[in-house]
């Protein structure tokens, strides 16, 4: 093909860009369309000072206390990880009902391994984690080879294995957890990064940011590629330092029980926002990311593409249970016991914190990053209402309503969208 | 239909359709026979296309065109015949084979992701990595900026998601896929369908454009002035067989339409003669 030859030079593909890219193409979009779109995450940020400010200035003010956001950071762990496996379901377009349980099961699996058969922590950690991915590529078998729709599939399984844990427990309603591997994750006063880490690891995770960014811009300036400019390029990196910095600092300067002493960031979260962070790289920067959206995206397409369609499948739903695993193992270890009792809200919070941070529940839209603004909407109405001492029936009224608002909202923004031919 | 006249008009110089270079078609297929059960689909088709040629396949619901289509792309292969691409005898029992083989089909449905933007589109199940096995996002983009500025492409962005584009933009997409996929033989299966009086000027435009590139191309379509006006030559399918090939230059709509029906040539010739010539013609436009 002469194509390919013809377009060597810099020089050219500068006027080619120019040629092909015609911005005044570009529709003119409403407030209304960028809301949809690139500002998508703006009515979420809104949700969640609205409920921020609510309780601040009810509970005087205790709800913005560094002691309290932090233990809000702790408790939206399980919520977030979960959420991010839901998320990557979410992406193809399909439901894992069963999160909740597996992550049980795995966290059942761990104990069980460390209490009865003497296994060291992090084998235990390793294989309760292994269990769930197995539960996972049971789910995604069913799904992708035999194409059982995955809302049954995954309900089965989440009946399955609340069976399996109390079968595993042998009758016992709590497991009690002892090792101090295993406690000192999330469950104990040390469970925080020391200080050379819990700054250090963050403000090298920017830089390592802030260089790519850069040298993007000037790989991209240098192919005679349309780039950002500097100031959107400066915006962008001041805004990403600033919320991770000032998450640091907050965290860093809650003082704990001993007076005098600070805790830090918690492990866990450290846990979450590297596993955000690994998934985020995994899916915009690596061709089985892309293959995901695409496949949430029309499936037929990417097939007819040569993508291993039940591969990206059953890999997806692996993956989810996997991560499932990692936060009932984070869970047990914050409350230092696994109950056979699954947390009932568990499920549909994570699934909430997914959409509710903007993920599509018909497949193809959505990041990761969403996981972190939707699980603290989510956390903090539980947080918020437990300060003001509200009972459970209070709490679920009000989650199931949040739910159902942010579900609707985002099948009346696809209903719009596809209205206006986007 | 008010532009009677554009059948007439479209195969005049100003698209100047070379004459397709003789010698050896670039895909060339010999006796090709399918049944479906009872009904034969397909009877003894020869079909060929060759290097810098579009040809028109047209032909009545039922005729066989998807079928033919179909036997070429290697989704359902046919019952018995030959097909030699570039002269060497090939059996396509798998699109796979028919990509390999450089035979590229760009459906109606475009099989495009709304979700992702135009170079992800472009390169979808073949990107590029970099050496720690990241996307080369950087190299995908300046390539599938050249193969879209080689065929006249414009677009507001492409980072835009496809899903923001227009029809004939979409189809443009679709066609730049196949040739970052080294076809050699593209076939189109009603590209113009559904598309706007500008964005149909466009897609026709990209098919000249992909003649210019030396590819040989399929038009299957139901418009007949459309296939007047990118068109070399039109192969007329009817009941299965092949009944017609018509050079652009020198035929007209009414021979077309005739050999699609199965009327008489006088007959159609008489009917427009008598009810004025708009009428004959714009019945060639409605099929």
């Amino acid at each position: 093909m002469s194509i390919e030859q013809n377009t060597s030079p810099t020089e050219n593909q500068a006027v080619s860009a120019a040629s092909v890219e015609i911005p005044s193409y570009t529709q003119k979009q409403t407030v209304g369309q960028l809301l949809r779109g690139d500002l998508g995450f703006l009515p979420v940020l809104l949700t969640l000072i609205v409920v921020a400010v609510y309780f601040t200035a009810t509970t005087g003010g205790l709800f913005l206390s560094p002691t309290n956001l932090s233990n809000l950071l702790q408790e939206i762990i399980t919520i977030g990880i979960d959420g991010l496996g839901v998320t990557l379901v979410l992406l193809l377009g399909e439901i894992d009902l069963s999160v909740a349980a597996v992550g049980t099961f795995g966290a059942v699996v761990m104990g069980v391994l460390i209490n009865y058969h003497g296994f060291p922590a992090w084998e235990a950690i390793l294989l309760g984690i292994l269990a769930g991915a197995v539960a996972g590529a049971i789910n995604g078998f069913f799904i992708a080879v035999l194409r059982i729709p995955s809302f049954i599939v995954t309900l089965a399984a989440s009946i399955f294995y609340a069976g399996l844990l109390l079968n595993l427990l042998n009758g016992q309603a709590t497991l009690i957890i002892q090792d101090p591997v295993v406690l000192g994750i999330a469950g104990s006063s040390t469970s925080f990064l020391p200080d050379y880490l819990g700054v250090g690891l963050p403000t090298l995770i920017l830089v390592l940011y802030a260089v790519g960014l850069i040298v993007d811009q000037i790989a991209r300036q240098r192919a005679g590629l349309r780039a950002k400019s500097l100031l959107q390029l400066i915006v962008q990196i001041g805004i990403v330092v600033v919320i991770v910095e000032g998450t640091v600092a907050v965290l860093e300067n809650t003082p704990s029980a001993t007076p005098g002493i600070y805790l830090g960031v918690p492990n866990a979260a450290a846990i979450l926002f590297g596993l955000i962070l690994i998934f985020w790289l995994v899916l915009t920067k690596t061709t089985f990311g892309r293959h995901i959206y695409a496949v949430g995206g029309n499936m037929e397409a990417a097939r007819r593409a040569g993508i291993n369609v039940v591969f990206i499948r059953v890999a997806v739903f692996t993956l989810c249970s996997a991560l499932a695993s990692v936060g009932g193992i984070l869970a047990a270890s914050y409350a230092n016991s696994v109950a056979t009792q699954i947390n009932p809200s568990l499920l549909l919070q994570s699934i909430a914190a997914a959409v509710i941070g903007g993920t599509s529940l018909f497949g193809g839209t959505g990041s990761v990053w969403n996981i972190v603004l939707g699980a603290l909407i989510i956390g903090s109405l539980e947080n918020g209402l437990d300060l003001k001492s509200q009972a459970s029936d209070v709490k679920q009224i009000v989650e199931g309503v949040v739910l159902v608002l942010a579900v609707t909202i985002d099948a009346l923004v696809r209903r719009a969208q596809r209205r206006s031919g986007r | 239909m008010a532009d009677s006249t554009t059948p007439y008009v479209g195969g005049e110089p100003s698209s100047a359709p070379e004459p397709p270079s003789k010698g050896e078609p670039l895909l060339r297929l010999q006796h090709i026979n399918k049944s479906f059960g009872a009904v034969r689909a397909l009877t003894n088709v020869d079909f060929e296309v060759y290097a810098n040629e579009v040809v028109g396949l047209v032909g009545d619901n039922g005729a066989g065109k998807s079928t033919l289509i179909k036997a070429i792309a290697g989704v359902a292969p046919a019952d018995d015949g030959e097909i030699f691409v570039e002269g060497q005898p090939v059996n396509i029992t798998s699109p796979q084979i028919a990509t390999r083989l450089g035979i590229e089909t760009v459906y109606q449905d475009l099989a495009l992701c709304d979700n992702l933007d135009v170079v992800s589109n472009l390169y979808l199940g073949r990107e590029e990595r970099t050496p720690i096995l990241s996307l080369s996002e950087i190299e995908m983009e300046r390539r599938g900026l050249g193969v879209l500025h080689t065929l006249e492409v414009k677009l507001p962005s492409v980072r835009a998601k496809v899903a923001q584009l227009s029809g004939g933009q979409r189809q443009s997409i679709a066609v730049a896929k196949t040739i970052l996929r080294n076809a050699k033989v593209v076939l189109l299966d009603e590209p113009t369908a559904a598309l706007g009086v500008a964005q149909t000027r466009q897609v026709l435009n990209l098919i000249r454009r992909l003649r210019e590139q030396g590819l040989a191309v399929v038009v299957i379509s139901h418009n007949l002035a459309d296939v007047f006006e990118v068109a070399d030559r039109v192969i007329v399918l009817r009941l299965g067989k092949r009944v017609g090939t018509f050079e652009i230059k020198s035929t007209t709509a009414e021979r077309i339409v005739a050999a699609i029906t199965g009327a008489e040539f006088g007959e159609i010739l008489q009917t427009t003669t008598t009810d004025g010539n708009g009428n004959g013609t714009s019945g060639g436009n409605e099929l």
